[in-house]
């Protein structure tokens, strides 16, 4: 029974993401890519999840990660014709470069790794609530440089002409990755540790825990899969500095908040329920037909609505819809 | 040093000016914090509210001390809003939930700003004859930089002597250190609390009127910026002690002043990630702040 329970806790999540899937994958061309950009979001919020639900450090600057993946992956995979057009200043061996899709995703992953033990070796030695703001100075140096700095990228332009690969196939196998990471990092026993100094800082370190350790090897491996959502990102939008800045921040903050920061069960559902809703009010700013219907959204009514959201379920259930509790099945009456 | 880095007297009295306000919004969080371990991310949008408010005042042609005074008005109704509606429902729970639920209801107030105001933005400008230069003895400073230092001199003057002097502050440098036995020994939280939520709240207009002269559009993301330099620099200070972290409001604001004027145009653009990684930096060396006094101990139960 325990096995199973422990099996359930992977494959709960799992099974709601190719359930979303599927639903995508019969969708409408139009409507598919809401779909692909949920499961996007999917494996960004669970990034964040391995970081902030196993230590209960926040961070507002994990889209830094998913920003410098995206550049990485996006810099890489345009093809060597295209790169003068799009980004002519660009330094000569990235210019001469190019790589494939699986390639440019791995190189991802690194660059987010590699970015969050940089920035992770001076701020995780700050207190919890100190290093949580202190990651906003991550996402504004990281935001600042791809903004300005034409040798790594195209600057202030859109990211045209990297080859569009996240279809609904590659960001549910994107997703259905970062799921699996979560969980056998979650199960292991450094997962175990990170939680234990975030229920109890005095008490874990008293029985040897370095708590800057275990924040440490959480922020890179998370900073890893950020980098990775990052780059299955960049391969289905072309996307500009502004994209991965601070209203993704924000909205990925929320699914997690809402769905349960504390679970990587809260995270998937957070995640996909969240994007179900911001979809819906995407769709209807543009005008929708419910049931004879119309119902058209003044612009910027999305965020609204997301930010009453997430502040009413801080305030009424702070642990999120799920109770930030990995899947369980109902017990049986006694 | 003025020579050395080729800095004109103008970028130093905007370096201190600017000093001088993020040092006020670094007590505005201070305060807060210090009372209810609350970071409030959503206090940039009361000084986009409060600018708003002066904007339309200009807008509608009111006298300049009334629309101040409905700057005023604006703001520390949000302020009030804010306490009972957000604030005093998570009383007592975690510092991360905290900072996130103000974080939702920043998102939540620009996003409203941006519904019913645009993203064109509005200007403000019955303050604007401020910016014209004065002239000290030959050498022209923008008026605005000297009633910004002045202002916040006189503010921290005045709270200084409202904590050290008032039993209201007394109360308040009581529950700051030690919340539950400053209860217990009869001080009133709500008051207390109440008293922290409008002390910050006004200094939330001074800085958005001190603000608009400087920066007279006012967009939904008005001082959005400013609140992160502003975080970054209290934890800069220390957030354990409210003066600390306003000196540490203080060093980041004139240092980016400083920055500001000193980059050459080519390297302006990467202003942020100078000062921020400046930041980062001393926080290597210093993981309490620069001005915390000890490292600090274990909060116990």
């Amino acid at each position: 029974m325990r096995r199973l329970s422990t099996w359930l806790e992977l494959a709960a999540p799992a099974a709601l993401v190719v359930l979303a899937a599927l639903l995508g994958t019969s969708a409408s061309q139009s409507n598919q890519t809401y779909f692909i950009d949920t499961l996007v979001k999917v494996a960004i919020v669970v990034a964040l999840y391995v970081f902030i639900g196993n230590s209960g450090v926040l961070s507002f600057g994990h889209i830094s990660f998913v920003a410098l993946g995206a550049w990485t992956a996006g810099v890489l995979s345009v093809p060597v014709a295209e790169k003068s057009a799009i980004m002519p200043n660009l330094a000569h061996f990235l210019h001469a470069t190019a790589v494939g899709n699986v390639p440019s995703l791995a190189l991802a992953a690194a660059a987010g790794a590699v970015c969050a033990l940089v920035f992770g070796l001076p701020l995780m030695r700050l207190s919890g609530l100190a290093a949580g703001i202190a990651t906003f100075a991550m996402l504004e140096i990281v935001h600042n440089l791809l903004r300005y700095y034409e040798k790594i990228g195209p600057g202030l332009n859109t990211f045209s002409s990297v080859p569009q690969t996240t279809g609904i196939g590659q960001a549910t196998i994107g997703a259905l990755i970062a799921v699996a990471v979560a969980f056998a990092y979650q199960r292991s026993r450094y997962g175990r540790t990170l939680r234990a100094t975030r229920e109890d800082p005095a008490a874990a370190s008293a029985t040897g825990i370095s708590i800057y350790t275990q924040r440490l090897i959480a922020f890179v491996l998370s900073g890893a899969l950020a980098g990775f959502a990052g780059g299955l990102y960049v391969h289905f939008l072309p996307l500009n500095t502004e994209v991965v800045y601070l209203d993704l921040t924000f909205i990925t903050l929320a699914m997690l908040v809402v769905g349960g920061a504390t679970s990587l069960w809260g995270a998937v559902v957070g995640a996909l329920s969240v994007s179900a809703l911001d979809s819906f009010l995407a769709a209807a700013e543009n005008g929708v037909t419910i049931a004879g219907h119309t119902l058209d959204l003044p612009a910027g009514t999305r965020l609204v609505v997301v930010g009453v959201l997430m502040a009413v379920v801080l305030i009424v259930r702070p642990t999120g819809i799920t109770g930030g509790r990995e899947f369980h099945l109902p017990r049986r009456g006694r | 040093m003025v020579a050395i880095l080729n800095i004109d007297w103008q970028t130093l009295a905007d370096a201190l000016a600017l000093g001088g306000i993020y040092a006020l919004m670094a007590v505005g969080i201070g305060l807060v914090f210090g009372v209810l371990r609350l970071v409030n991310f959503a206090y940039g949008q009361l000084i986009m509210a409060g600018a708003y408010a002066l904007a339309f005042g200009s807008e509608w042609n009111l006298p300049v001390w009334v629309s101040i005074l409905f700057c005023f008005g604006v703001v520390l109704v949000l302020s009030v809003a804010m306490d009972r509606l957000v604030f005093r429902p998570l009383r007592g729970h975690a510092p991360a939930v905290m900072l996130v639920a103000t974080f939702a209801v920043a998102y939540l107030m620009q996003s409203v700003a941006l519904l019913w105001f645009g993203s064109l933005g509005t200007i403000a400008t019955s303050l604007a004859p401020l910016n014209r230069p004065w002239d000290i003895g030959g050498v022209e400073i923008r008026k605005i930089a000297i009633v910004s230092v002045l202002v916040a001199a006189a503010c921290l003057v005045l709270l200084r002597l409202l904590l050290d002097r008032t039993s209201v502050g007394l109360h308040m440098r009581a529950a700051s250190m030690d919340f539950l036995t400053a209860r217990m020994i009869g001080v009133r939280a709500n008051r207390v609390i109440g008293g922290a939520v409008l002390i910050s709240g006004g200094l939330a207009a001074v800085v958005a009127v001190m603000m608009t002269v400087q920066t007279p559009l006012v967009t939904p993301d008005f001082a959005l910026r400013d609140t992160i330099v502003v975080l970054a620099g209290v934890v800069l200070g220390g957030m354990n002690r409210p003066v600390s972290a306003t000196l540490g409001g203080f060093t980041i604001g004139f240092a980016s002043g400083l920055l500001g004027g000193a980059l050459p145009t080519g390297q302006s653009q990467y202003l942020d990630s100078f000062l921020f990684v400046a930041v980062i930096l001393v926080l290597l060396v210093r993981p309490d702040g620069i001005f915390a006094r000890s490292r600090g101990g274990i909060e116990r139960v």
